[in-house]
């Protein structure tokens, strides 16, 4: 029968490698040659564009890479979407978004309105870019129908 | 024997209990902005209630752990917490630091990191905070005349908690890192080191209520912390399957992520056994209702529930959808709101030395606050799968599926009230057994 010394042992043991084993992925993961998440196209304006993607907290109603609240649409590969959408005016069409004075509500559910400038708008657009091009394992077919046609071709 | 500075504990649980009812609220913004009431959009829109919401939960719980550990740990080390002031000063703190983050989320100042939104001069607040709090408890259990393992375990708990709370400051200019390390915060609060301070509590109660004996009870909260950590630190890896980080963490993610549900399973037998094995018949049955119910419904709703979607298979279609906030509504509650309400309802009647043990009222608050819980489980579950059928499936757009569930936020809204009734009635029973005195905690049963 199990001892309370060998419980401990499990207990300590475990924790010990399993974390080990964790630092040691992590390092892996971030490591030349294994990195998949697009850091170095990462420019002055993609910076930009995330501090006003958080100052406003926009994964509150929205989701990027799948986080968030559930409550808008994913913006993962959002400018494929709106392209297709739009004729390829999906910049375009995010831009006078964010600029606009009164609230977006599509199908009634109202958006912020943040009047934000050509030049926020466009770091915003340019996050989203950066964002539409990390290898996401697959998901960026699941949100996206034009990655999945690409994809599939 | 009791100690008089654990009356401290009692403040913490009344905070707790006001932040839970502002939870509530702003839960309720959000459920009617998703049915198209959206009338407070202009003083709280959506990304506002959802912020209070949900850190709103982060600090209720972590006010009820602060308040179980300044009742356990006197208890536990048997002497008299080393400094009272400095303890009520941590709450003042406390409560200021909540009141700053939550009026500042409706002024724009904030983060925008899910779960972690306190801005950054505020984090350091927090952390000073903590730093006390640890001090207290630490010192507190050194200078004691025993260190027992339950007292161990919770006191680790806390320890790792406040020190994953620090890679959650650090800044980055990639969202791929920042998510990474976010979660290192999250997921290793709520599937790791959280589950200490579960095991912690739960070990502390069913000595206390159940009469085994403290060796047994103590060898299993090993063993269930053991597995805990062995499977939920690379079980980290299930929230890095989509995020942009390397196709290793399908693999490491998928495995140890599946095996997380034996801890919570685990955690229910030690529980149930432990309860039929026990001779003492404690007269706070409430107290025992709540322990028990916790440690099975964190097993429903962090286990069962995670393990739902928890494959990269089926992740790949869930991830991002309603189908995490079925699983993450009954497993914050089993795991975490049920064994706070668990350990106040044991300290309460000791603390006050009114012994409201059963009463019809607590009875109704346990039952109603759990099936409205389970019924809003149910309404984001079915709300969760449909999304992934029709967006992710069917390929339709994100607004039109959002209508076509929208009846289903109708019934949260409904089991969302009883869940409401359940608690103010649990408050009510807060209430009823008045302020702390000397006394009582000379006098209360052990």
């Amino acid at each position: 029968m199990l001892s309370k010394k060998q419980a401990r042992a499990f207990f300590l043991g475990g924790t010990l490698v399993t974390f080990l084993i964790f630092i040691g992925l992590t390092i892996y993961s971030f490591s030349k040659g294994n990195d998949q998440s697009n850091h170095e196209n990462i420019t002055e304006s993609v910076v930009r564009g995330k501090k006003i993607w958080e100052s406003n907290n926009c994964m509150g109603c929205h989701t990027l890479l799948g986080e968030g609240a559930y409550y808008a649409p994913e913006l993962t590969k959002v400018i494929d979407r709106l392209n297709m959408k739009y004729n390829g005016q999906g910049e375009e069409v995010i831009k006078s978004i964010l600029m606009s004075p009164v609230p977006w509500q599509p199908n009634g559910r109202k958006m912020v309105a943040y009047e934000m400038t050509e030049q926020e708008a466009e770091d915003v657009v340019e996050f989203f870019r950066w964002i539409g091009e990390i290898d996401l394992n697959g998901f960026d077919r699941i949100v996206s129908p034009l990655a999945k046609e690409d994809n599939n071709n | 024997m009791k100690y008089k500075s654990q009356k401290v504990a009692y403040w913490f649980f009344a905070l707790s209990m006001l932040l839970l009812v502002l939870q509530l609220v702003y839960g309720f913004v959000m459920g009617f902005a998703r049915i198209g009431f959206d009338n407070l959009h202009e003083f709280v829109p959506f990304n506002t209630a959802r912020a209070v919401h949900t850190n709103l939960l982060v600090v209720w719980l972590l006010s009820g752990f602060m308040g179980a550990a300044y009742y356990i740990i006197p208890e536990e080390a048997q002497r008299e917490l080393v400094n009272v002031k400095l303890a009520y000063v941590q709450l003042i703190s406390l409560a200021v630091v909540g009141v700053v983050a939550v009026v500042g989320f409706h002024f724009n100042y904030w983060e925008g990191r899910k779960f972690l939104e306190i801005p950054r001069p505020l984090d350091f607040l927090v952390v000073i905070n903590v730093l006390l709090f640890l001090g207290l408890i630490l010192v507190t259990l050194f200078k004691g005349k025993r260190r027992t393992t339950t007292a161990l375990v919770l006191s680790m708990g806390l320890l790792f908690a406040a020190l994953l709370y620090l890679p959650g400051m650090l800044p980055f200019d990639s969202q791929v890192m920042d998510s990474f390390f976010r979660w290192w915060v999250v997921h290793l609060w709520v599937e790791g080191v959280w589950e200490l301070i579960m095991g912690g509590i739960l070990s502390f109660l069913l000595i206390k209520l159940t009469g085994v004996d403290r060796e047994v009870i103590e060898k299993w909260l090993y063993v269930i912390v053991g597995l805990t950590f062995l499977s939920g630190v690379l079980g980290t890896g299930h929230h890095y399957y989509y995020i942009g980080v390397n196709k290793i963490w399908l693999i490491v993610g998928g495995i140890f992520s599946a095996l997380e549900p034996l801890a919570f399973l685990a955690m229910a037998l030690f529980a149930v056994n432990m309860y039929r094995k026990g001779e003492k018949k404690h007269p706070n049955k409430l107290a025992l209702y709540w322990t028990l119910g916790a440690a099975i419904v964190s097993f429903v709703g962090a286990g069962l529930l995670g393990f739902a979607h928890t494959l990269p298979q089926t992740n790949l279609y869930t991830h991002g959808t309603l189908v995490t906030a079925m699983h993450a509504h009954l497993a914050f509650w089993g795991a975490y709101g049920m064994i706070v309400l668990a350990i106040i309802s044991y300290s309460l009647p000791n603390m006050t030395g009114r012994k409201l043990y059963l009463t019809p009222r607590g009875r109704a608050a346990f039952w109603l606050s759990n099936i409205g819980m389970i019924g809003m489980t149910v309404a984001f579950g079915v709300a969760g799968v449909a999304q992934v059928y029709l967006e992710r499936k069917f390929g339709m757009d994100f607004m039109l599926v959002q209508k076509e569930i929208s009846i289903h936020f109708v019934v949260l809204i409904i089991c969302a009230s009883v869940f409401t009734t359940g608690i103010i009635m649990y408050i009510i029973e807060f209430y009823k057994h008045g302020r702390p005195t000397d006394e009582a905690m000379e006098v209360s049963i052990q």
